[in-house]
């Protein structure tokens, strides 16, 4: 009977991942099709180079690269900041700023988007670069902030302590103490706020402007026409990203500390 | 620890006036907005009204509120019904392979979700995969499209969402105490009285904020009906990104739709914050350092990023720790 069952479930959790993972072995594979339809005709990198030969994907993939590793990183410093403020910390009003942190994060993305429009057009922004970099930065620090969260409350105290007693300063113990420790979760948190701006469509869509086009906007305006074999070129090559991404990040929260 | 140093000093204001700038000027801004008045050149007049509230109450947007409403809904059922045995089955697997079953759930979990709605148009189309599927079993006769349909729309919400739901489920039963199911096993219930007195009470903070994860972005990703709905199963986002890309944009008209939004969001985390009593209630017996640690990671469940992170190997809350007490090597 408990054995029936645990086969059972098995099934079906088998059947969750083919569920998950089919539609987007159906897109890798058709991108490596020679013909345009959905039935294979033979082995063809012909739409990668269609790809990479269309200006205007490219184009939007470095500016995308550019705003996505400007904007993970301002995001990790002061998302490292706030996460150190708000844990090792106490002070008046904690409770308050740990709520707005809170809120930021569960607040949807198109609320988001459209207010921080509704501010860069009140005070003159025009949409551009800027506004972009400046939303992403405010998407994905929240982020760096709980992934950082979780790994300082585990910090050991003792460490600190005892640097402290061996005569550093505050700052010091940090530098030499805290902040290698905390150097893995920092850099997942990097990486995590990367993907999370390689992605984002619902708040770009509002404050992207006509200037700076991104690639998440640009499949977007593509996708909405339909299948096309050079899209299924892409969206493997994004996949694959941000499955090198996210073992990355993995394996950086995995390694044990010392 | 205190402060004293002015550095510190210097980080905390950073952080409150960024929270200012970035949270709450923004957000006030919304709402004020919701009550002006809309107009041609400058987007907004300065006028008190409720007329954007009044024009929200008519006919024609109430169908889409309810629409919208009743797909985020299902979709939200949809996941936990398929996503609550799948998050269990996977946080009581062998030690050995929950590492890399719990990866195969975080990829796709970060990979964009428009990607993934995209990639929906090959099973759903016209002699797509499901199409084959339903002629293979001998259901229809000749092809079929799934395509531009409310329930294309349904699927793609469902299957984009389906991560965000289970990661937190995962979470919580990961955490939760299986002595407490054996006592109750022991004390005589069967298997479905330990199920609903027991692990759904304990586990209640993983499913609200696996809901809460799922049923907001349900209603506000619109660019899965752009891509599978062909105009048919509009979301409220649809709805709210139209207000500002219209011809002659209506700013107000937008933020109200936000502020309802936002309101459904903050009856949600009051629901959220009710499952956490439950599931307090029923772990009283916890030691306090149990306590607190569930209190400190239901927290993070409850923040949409949290899965991300809880899913990153669930390494945050290492159950490790939680069995062994703090005292060893969860601490290092």
């Amino acid at each position: 009977m408990a054995r029936k069952s645990q086969t059972l479930g098995w099934l079906y959790s088998f059947m969750v991942y083919v569920f998950m993972y089919l539609p987007i072995v159906v897109v890798i594979i058709f991108s490596f099709n020679k013909g345009r339809f959905a039935i294979w005709t033979g082995f063809d990198l012909k739409w990668y180079k269609l790809m990479f030969a269309n200006k205007e994907i490219i184009n939007a993939a470095l500016n995308s690269l550019f705003l996505a590793v400007s904007a993970s990183t301002l995001a990790t410093i002061f998302g490292s900041i706030m996460a150190l403020v708000l844990t090792r910390y106490r002070f008046i009003g904690r409770r308050i700023l740990n709520g707005g942190v809170y809120l930021l994060t569960i607040s949807p993305d198109i609320v988001m988007g459209i207010s921080l429009l509704i501010i860069f057009i009140l005070i003159q922004i025009p949409l551009g670069f800027t506004t972009l970099l400046i939303s992403h930065v405010v998407l994905c620090t929240p982020f760096v902030v709980v992934t950082l969260m979780g790994r300082i409350q585990k910090l050991d105290e003792d460490l600190v302590a005892a640097a402290r007693d061996l005569g550093a300063s505050e700052v010091q113990a940090f530098v030499q103490v805290v902040f290698p420790l905390l150097l893995p979760a920092i850099a997942a948190g990097w990486l995590l706020s990367f993907t999370l701006s390689m992605d984002d469509v619902l708040i770009s869509f509002f404050v992207q402007g006509s200037g700076f086009e991104i690639l998440p906007l640009r499949i977007y305006s593509m996708v909405k026409l339909g299948v096309k074999p050079d899209i299924n070129a892409l969206s493997t090559i994004m996949f694959v990203g941000t499955v090198i991404l996210v073992l990355a990040a993995q394996f950086l929260l995995k390694t044990r500390r010392n | 620890m205190k402060t004293r140093n002015p550095l510190i000093r210097l980080f905390i204001l950073a952080v409150a006036i960024w929270l200012i700038i970035f949270a709450l000027i923004p957000n006030f801004f919304l709402l004020a907005i919701s009550f002006f008045e809309p107009d041609k050149h400058s987007y907004v007049i300065a006028d008190f009204t409720l007329n954007n509230y009044e024009r929200l109450i008519t006919p024609s947007f109430i169908t889409i509120f309810t629409d919208s409403l009743w797909l985020a809904i299902t979709a939200t059922a949809i996941c936990l019904l398929a996503g609550y045995p799948f998050a269990y089955i996977l946080a009581r697997a062998s030690a050995r392979f929950r590492p890399w079953l719990l990866l195969l759930i975080v990829i796709p979990f970060w990979t964009s979700s428009l990607i993934r709605t995209y990639a929906l148009i090959n099973i759903l189309q016209n002699n797509g995969l499901l199409s084959k599927l339903l002629e293979f079993l001998h259901l229809t006769s000749e092809p079929v499209s799934f395509m531009y349909s409310e329930f294309a729309v349904l699927i793609g919400l469902a299957y984009t969402m389906l991560p965000f739901m289970i990661l937190p489920i995962y979470a919580s039963v990961e955490k939760l105490d299986t002595r407490l199911i054996d006592a109750a096993n022991d004390l005589g219930a069967g298997s479905l009285r330990t199920f609903w007195h027991v692990i759904l009470p304990l586990t209640a903070p993983g499913i609200m904020s696996g809901c809460i994860l799922v049923f907001l972005p349900a209603l506000t990703l619109f660019y899965v009906p752009d891509v599978l709905g062909g105009g048919k199963g509009q979301l409220l986002g649809n709805y709210i990104q139209m207000q500002f890309t219209k011809p002659i944009p209506d700013w107000p008209l937008g933020a109200a739709t936000s502020t309802i939004l936002t309101l459904v969001l903050l009856l949600l985390v009051l629901g959220y914050k009710w499952s956490l009593k439950v599931s307090s209630q029923r772990s009283e017996f916890d030691n306090a350092d149990d306590d607190r640690e569930q209190k400190i990671s239901s927290r993070f469940q409850a923040i949409p990023q949290a899965p991300k992170i809880s899913g990153l190997g669930a390494r945050l809350m290492p159950r490790k720790q939680r069995i062994a007490g703090s005292a060893t090597e969860g601490n290092k």
